[in-house]
């Protein structure tokens, strides 16, 4: 199974939206979690229909639209999500108004807005959209469930072509809940500085990042998605190391066809000695990268790596600001993206060059 | 052409009943579960009516048998009651050779427990072990571990079409070749934040729901979950299985009109059922019985019979929403009602639309309103949801010949 990437769209902590620019401007911030750079929402969105809307539908319908426009499809053959978490503001909206107000004095448009299905729906109805529509919800398996659902259409010949969204927004409220488990970190640090941070947890963000794939390649395709696996929950290190033998034998490939190797690290001393186990037993004598210092962490982080991997491949070169292990080649033609989120979620996906 | 996939094995939990056995009782007894409330803790408790599973969240531990190491939702009990009766049913062993997975689907997840201890989330943080089990994949995950399936685990939600895209593409998995196995279907416990949600759009009834009448006045929330275990048809056989059904044909379509309303027309529906059957084989003729989604619901019932009369003409097929026995289900409604689809299948009886009086005006459509005999070779299930996500899945008792 594999799927060409004709188009993208990012909104992210980043500006990612921007053509011209590719993290030769990253922006820092000493904040204690990541959010989107706010984009210009009124020349996307109407502003009758923008004022309803939360962040996490504003940002999705800006993404998909870049995306779209980029590959020159007005109504693509399937509308595919994931989202973690989902629409946290409204759903805490009308909790809230549920639990403050003892079941009185509701109004339903919070309740409307809360399914997780909500951004799908959106982009469908603005572009009239009758076909295939589906969304995804298993945490840090989201996006990547998302994928599957995409790769499967085009090689059943279901579709010519897609959009796909990774797509979690972050609220004050929900970023605290997190905290509370450890998830996230709770004072303020310098995203760039994020590998030397000693605070328990990873640093929070959130992001939409749309893709438009197809079985077709076109002049301007980005880079082909040409492998995905999944696994919940690995016993021990070593069984991960396994599964990312698999993945690569799966794909007839060996370590050292692979170009670089991006890694998911968040800045949790926990989790992420994974990724240094890793680097140093497996992918030894590979280049990385590392990217949530950009994003953040959230649910659908992935997304954001499949960008970054997608727009290495094209530009043919690997921002100095995401390189871990320098990067020593011309141009990387095989991107391995690996990524857990919290030691449950874990997933390989592989990006070729065109 | 590949081997068809077959349904091995069912489990289903909701306010008729706790097991497949009670379930199909009730529906061939035409017994309703909508009752007054005695489990939810509500204000709105003497206002409506529920289909609640009459199972306190201690009496539902027990039933499930649940690991009392971890927290536990009501989503995730009633869903592991359910996948559980499904897995011993097909008589899945986990004899290394196969891949089994799970798809699962939910609206709200573990709501039913996030708005007891949401304030103690933001406050102290008392009952944080209940943080992580708000999200919609927890349910899916707790079975999983319980049940030791490895190879595969995702979540759907599409509102109220959720368990039926679930359904679709657990099927897709195996066809794939991802799987050889999967246990599909979805859970939804009934929670305050639904209740109200529902209440505040205006479109619940305070009595006993009424789908397709006209004098419906809204919809009964319900609870539960249901899970099909699909596998193809030649490891069924070769196995010496029961195969309770085909999956024949399976559509998924989306209404673009508005996030909570149906198009006059039925857009959606239309293209839903329409695909559904053309994947399957099949012509609109072919279909011997129509699960409706027939919420009860104004605008529903009307589209949806705009949708069924655009595409069967004249010749509507013997039709009935089981809404009135179990409420409203939400996200696991989609695959509840594949049950009572199959139920169907089996036992060649119609299944009974209860509370219908009298056909609404507009589009003068008459729904079985008794048990009854019939000859039944492919049945057909819809669920629409919020944002336009409209489903139908075809279950046939042979298979069809594309499948």
């Amino acid at each position: 199974m594999k799927a060409y990437i004709n188009g993208i769209g990012a909104v992210s902590p980043q500006n990612t939206l921007s053509q011209e620019h590719f993290l030769d401007d990253v922006v820092a911030v000493e904040e204690r979690f990541l959010q989107v750079l706010k984009p210009d929402y009124k020349s996307f969105i109407d502003p009758k229909v923008l004022r309803r809307m939360s962040k996490i539908v504003r940002m999705s319908i800006v993404a998909a639209k870049t995306a779209l426009d980029e590959a020159g499809i007005a109504k693509p053959d399937a509308i595919l999500t994931g989202t973690g978490m989902g629409c946290q503001a409204d759903t805490e909206k009308f909790l809230n108004a549920v639990l403050d107000n003892n079941e009185t004095l509701l109004n339903p448009t919070a309740f409307i807005q809360s399914t997780h299905n909500t951004m799908g729906a959106q982009i469908a109805l603005m572009q009239n959209n009758h076909n295939y529509n589906l969304t995804y919800v298993n945490r840090g398996f989201s996006f990547e469930s998302a994928l599957l659902d995409g790769l499967m259409l085009i090689k059943e010949g279901e579709v010519k072509n897609l959009l796909l969204g990774g797509i979690d927004e972050i609220t004050d409220e929900s970023w605290l809940i997190s905290t509370k488990n450890d998830m996230y970190k709770t004072e303020p640090l310098n995203n760039l500085q994020l590998l030397n941070d000693t605070q328990t947890g990873g640093l929070s963000g959130e992001g939409a990042n749309f893709f438009v794939l197809a079985g077709q390649k076109t002049s301007n395709s980005y880079a082909c998605i040409s492998g995905l696996d999944t696994f919940y929950k690995p016993a021990n290190e070593q069984v991960v190391l396994e599964k990312i033998l698999d993945f690569l034998k799966k794909q007839e490939l060996e370590l050292k066809d692979i170009d670089l190797v991006i890694l998911g690290y968040n800045g949790n001393p926990i989790s992420d000695n994974i990724y240094m186990h890793l680097e140093n037993e497996l992918f030894a004598e590979n280049a990385t990268a590392y990217f949530k210092h950009l994003s953040g962490e959230y649910d659908t982080a992935v997304s954001f790596a499949t960008w970054l991997a997608a727009k290495i491949i094209k530009n043919g070169v690997v921002p100095s600001n995401v390189q871990k292990r320098k990067y020593t080649g011309t141009a990387p033609k095989k991107v391995l993206i690996y990524n857990h989120l919290r030691n449950l979620y874990h997933s390989p996906i592989l990006l070729e060059q065109v | 052409m590949s081997s068809p996939i077959v349904v091995t094995g069912i489990g289903i939990i909701s306010s008729i009943g706790n097991n497949l056995k009670e379930t199909t009782h009730a529906l061939l007894h035409m017994q309703s579960g909508i009752k007054p409330v005695s489990i939810l803790n509500t204000r709105h408790a003497a206002d409506f009516v529920l289909g609640e599973v009459k199972k306190t969240q201690e009496e539902l531990n027990q039933l499930a048998n649940a690991d009392q190491t971890k927290p536990w939702t009501r989503t995730a009990l009633l869903g592991l009651i359910a996948a559980r009766e499904a897995i011993q049913d097909a008589r899945l062993d986990h004899s290394g050779a196969f891949k089994t997975g799970i798809v699962s689907a939910s609206t709200v997840g573990g709501m039913d427990r996030s708005e007891l201890y949401y304030k103690d989330f933001i406050g102290e943080a008392r009952h944080k072990e209940f943080i992580d089990t708000h999200h919609a994949g927890d349910h899916t995950e707790k079975i999983a571990e319980t049940l030791d399936i490895k190879d595969y685990l995702t979540t759907i939600s599409t509102a109220c079409s959720s368990s039926l895209n679930s359904i679709m593409f657990g099927t897709r998995l195996i066809k794939n070749g991802i799987l050889d196995r999967v246990l599909v279907g979805g859970s939804d416990a009934l929670s305050k934040f639904t209740l109200n949600g529902f209440n505040t759009l205006m479109i619940l009834d305070k009595e006993h729901c009424r789908p397709f009448d006209e004098s419906r006045a809204g919809l009964n929330l319900g609870e539960g979950a249901a899970y099909l275990v699909l596998e193809k048809e030649e490891a069924a056989l070769k196995q010496g299985k029961k195969i309770y059904a085909y999956i024949s044909g399976y559509a998924n379509a989306n209404d673009a009109h508005h996030q909570t309303a149906s198009s006059e027309e039925g857009n959606g529906p239309f293209l839903a059922m329409q695909h559904a059957i053309t994947k399957a084989g099949l012509i609109p003729d072919d279909i011997d019985y129509i699960n409706v989604h027939g919420t009860g619901t104004e605008n529903n019932d009307l589209t949806e019979g705009m949708a069924m009369k655009r595409l069967f003409g004249t010749r509507i097929p013997p039709f009935s929403s089981t809404k009135a026995f179990t409420g409203h289900t939400l996200g696991a409604a989609g695959v509840i009602e594949s049950v009572f689809s199959i139920i169907a299948l089996q036992e060649q009886k119609l299944l009974p639309n209860i509370n219908f009086k009298t056909a609404i005006p507009e589009i003068n459509l008459i729904p079985v309103t008794e048990v009854k005999n019939a000859k039944l070779g492919h049945v057909l299930t819809n669920s629409f949801g919020f944002g336009g996500n409209d489903s139908t899945v075809v279950f046939s008792s042979n298979k069809t010949r594309v499948s």
